[in-house]
């Protein structure tokens, strides 16, 4: 409870500032802040959480340059239109993804997102700040594991 | 005084007999609606057990109901232009709806008929027939859109149309109206023995349903009123009743009624395709537009084709004969088993059934009555199976309910009778309200019905509803026919006047309705197929903006560059790839509909910048919680400006990453 009242407050906060100095700059940063607030509270449980959906376990190896490639592609068509890399549009950035989250809650984020975002509580809460939900937008499981791929040449620790 | 008295007593007799069945609940009237209402009764989140295709009539559309509910759940454009839909609005559909004579944009729709395979029905594309300016559409019963429109040249009144034969080979167009062939200037009066009827066998793709005029039969003038096809045994045949075969020009409703029987006319297609197929008839210069939509390029194309190839029946000796059926025969149709063709005389106190087996002996016998234009005529007795005496007045049309027996609509006496194939005895009769025309037994016109209800389609209907001014709803009225008796479990509105129907259990089409088109395949001129392919490209005064829509923003939103008579085009494309998120979008100004964009689907409007200002667009269709934000800007500055072109999303140029 303590947690929404946060982040309704959080998000109106943000709203005005947009409003206010119309500088997207700032709102990114608030956002980046409020979801790391999400995160520092959920750490240890968003490490283990693999979300509800049908994928229940990954096994990541070395990144493998031309699934990543592909997932690049498909990133563009499917997903571009409301996610960029760097910078929060209508959903949040994707740098750093794959730290934030379990391979298994990403793909099931990207295959199930009406169940995810009404009983997965990081979902939840992501929901909440950024108001509009993800678009199920029909990514099979193979074209899941590419974007997977992808986000994971976007990750901090990556020399992509 | 008197009257007012009487009228006074009367109605409170009404009162205390309305009362007691409000009252009662255990009173038998109570206790049959109450069953009624269960029969119709679809729990919410139920699906119907039918579909019901019904013509819209002069609406020139087709309306999709589903039974027993009688629930409207979408009306499908064909004819007629649609602002909902953006039919014939948007740049795509235009084509859809030119014709030989330019572009129009309504039609009358008339008999609608499901595909069969077999005999059954197969449930891949529903036709119907356009009176007016004949025309044949062909509807994709994945999409539930218009997937084809073909006109059909030397016709006039195109209404002994559109049922097919067993598997879909042909669908079938007659004239009703006769007109002169090929048109000319001549007195009306030389009609008789000048004029002709052209019947036309419309060949499908079994593939992709595609439609093309094999061959066109010129008949004597007569007014060619309603077809069916012959099945099972008599498969290869097509029946159609015929009135005015006195030729008159001048009140029909004396001078056509003159003779004691017309003719059903028998055609032996098959033996007519095979005269064709062997190099057989008469290529005719002519004009008729084919409009064939995809839904890969998610557009229309026109083609006007200058030929047709004609037969004449005289050519094609033992193709067509003339069986003599009393009193201008409205509805010709044909039993499940293709033994019974029965003819609705419209104007006859008895109903007259001809047996195929018998018309094929007299046939083969050479037993012919006389003769008409050449063609030979049947002796009545000889082809009759049987009469159902004194049924009702004004016979109209017939279906079958697969057990056995027929059902016959009375527009006169506003009833439905039941009736028995081979004992032609008369089971039941229920009334209408009001003056049925039609009417539809789901699978009614093929081998296999599924007879459970049987949908009646009135053309009065006076005080059965809500009075709305002086028109008032169209109405059909659904029977429950599964018991020896008939029960009226139903009414419910109808749009535009509907002439005929088709029901097909829902199951047979439903897993395959389409639910989104896939992006990939998007094949149109202007697809854009992510944020990061949008742009706005001035050429001359045109300017084409390749815009995207994806819940809730546009790509680009904001366009600057545009100058006063400018001729803008908005090609917009749903990016969306889910069920049930399509898109609207229409801006300030146009002289067009919004349009209406299904997923994965591309669409385009015309806007022409008229003033300078900054003129907003916005999303039509509440698509998310942040649909009232969906919306975008047109800078228009004066002509000759040095405003660049330019479109931004969020301040900055649209991209992907």
């Amino acid at each position: 409870m303590k947690v929404s009242i946060l982040v309704i407050l959080a998000s109106l906060f943000l709203i005005s500032h947009c409003t206010d100095n119309g500088k997207k700059e700032h709102s990114n940063a608030n956002v980046i802040k409020k979801e790391s607030s999400i995160q520092k509270n959920t750490t240890a449980e968003s490490a283990v959480d693999k979300g509800i959906g049908p994928i229940t376990e990954v096994t990541l190896g070395k990144i493998d340059a031309t699934l990543a490639a592909k997932g690049k592609e498909l990133f563009k068509a499917q997903c571009s239109a409301c996610h960029k890399i760097t910078k929060r549009v209508v959903g949040p950035a994707l740098a750093g993804v794959t730290d934030r989250r379990s391979p298994e809650w990403i793909m099931n984020m990207i295959m199930n997102p009406e169940e995810m975002v009404a009983k997965n509580k990081v979902a939840k809460e992501l929901l909440a700040i950024y108001i509009a939900p993800m678009a199920n937008q029909n990514i099979t499981k193979d074209e899941a594991r590419a974007l997977l791929e992808y986000f994971r040449t976007k990750s901090t620790s990556s020399t992509d | 005084m008197k009257n007012l008295i009487k009228s006074l007593l009367a109605f409170s007799f009404i009162s205390v007999i309305l009362n007691g069945c409000g009252n009662g609940g255990s009173t038998n009237k109570g206790a049959i609606s109450g069953s009624a209402a269960e029969k119709v009764y679809v729990a919410p989140g139920q699906h119907d057990e039918f579909y019901a295709f019904l013509s819209g009539g002069f609406s020139g559309q087709l309306a999709v109901y589903g039974l027993p509910s009688g629930r409207l759940f979408k009306v499908i454009p064909v004819f007629s232009v649609d602002a909902e839909k953006a039919y014939g609005f948007n740049e795509e559909t235009k084509p859809m709806l030119t014709t030989s004579y330019g572009q129009i944009p309504w039609g009358d729709a008339h008999h609608p008929d499901i595909s069969q395979t077999k005999g059954e029905l197969d449930g891949r594309w529903i036709f119907i027939n356009e009176n007016n300016t004949p025309r044949i559409a062909r509807i994709d019963l994945t999409t539930f859109e218009t997937a084809e429109i073909i006109e059909i040249p030397n016709s006039a009144g195109n209404h002994s149309s559109s049922f097919v034969t067993e598997n879909t080979e042909y669908v079938v167009a007659g004239t009703r109206f006769s007109v002169p062939i090929p048109q000319r200037d001549m007195p009306i009066k030389d009609y008789k023995g000048n004029f002709k009827g052209a019947l036309s066998f419309i060949s499908v793709d079994p593939n992709d349903g595609n439609m093309s005029i094999k061959f066109q039969i010129l008949m004597p003038g007569f007014d060619y009123d309603l077809s069916h096809p012959g099945r099972g045994k008599s498969h290869g045949w097509f029946f159609f009743t015929t009135y005015n075969t006195e030729e008159a020009n001048s009140l029909l409703e004396v001078n056509a009624s003159q003779n004691d029987k017309d003719f059903i006319a028998a055609i032996n297609w098959k033996k007519i395709e095979a005269y064709v197929n062997n190099g057989g008839g008469t290529k005719m210069p002519t004009k008729y537009a084919h409009n064939l939509y995809s839904d890969k390029t998610h557009s229309a194309t026109n083609t006007m084709i200058k030929e047709v190839l004609t037969v004449n029946p005289l050519d094609v000796p033992g193709a067509v004969y003339f069986l003599p059926t009393p009193k201008s025969p409205h509805g010709c149709d044909v039993d499940p088993s293709g033994e019974y063709i029965v003819g609705n005389g419209k104007l006859s106190a008895n109903l007259t059934v001809h047996s195929f087996t018998k018309m094929l002996n007299a046939i083969e016998n050479k037993k012919f009555a006389g003769e008409s234009y050449g063609i030979p005529i049947l002796n009545f007795e000889d082809v009759l199976a049987g009469t159902v005496e004194q049924p009702g007045l004004g016979p109209l049309h017939t279906e079958f309910d697969g057990k056995g027996n027929a059902y016959t609509t009375f527009f006169i006496s506003s009833e439905v009778v039941k009736w028995k194939l081979g004992t032609w005895e008369v089971i039941d009769r229920k009334p209408t309200y009001y003056s049925v025309g039609h009417l539809m037994i789901p699978g009614g016109n093929s081998a296999k019905p599924f007879g459970k209800y049987v949908v009646a389609m009135n053309k009065i209907t006076k005080d059965r509803y809500l009075p709305t001014g002086p028109e008032v709803t169209q109405s059909a009225q659904l029977y429950d026919i599964s018991g020896e008796k008939m029960e009226l479990l139903l009414d419910f509105p109808t749009i535009g006047e509907p002439h005929y129907a088709a029901g097909i259990p829902a199951d047979i089409i439903k897993a395959n309705s389409k639910k989104f088109f896939r992006l990939e395949e998007n094949k149109h001129k202007y697809a854009t197929k992510s944020e990061a392919e949008a742009k706005v490209v001035r050429n001359g005064n045109e300017v084409h903006i390749n815009m995207t829509m994806i819940r809730s923003h546009f790509a680009p939103d904001n366009i600057e560059g545009i100058q006063v008579g400018d001729k803008v085009y908005f090609h917009v494309t749903n990016l969306e790839q889910d069920y049930d998120v399509p898109h609207g979008i229409s801006m300030i100004g146009a002289e067009t509909s919004e349009l209406l964009i299904m997923p994965g689907q591309t669409e385009t409007f015309v806007w022409e910048a008229k003033n300078v200002g900054v003129w907003p667009y916005y999303c039509t269709d509440f698509c998310s919680a942040l649909h009232q934000e969906m919306q975008g800007y047109v800078r228009v500055s004066p002509k000759g400006s040095k405003v660049p072109i330019s479109f931004t999303l969020d301040g900055d140029a649209v991209d992907a990453e």
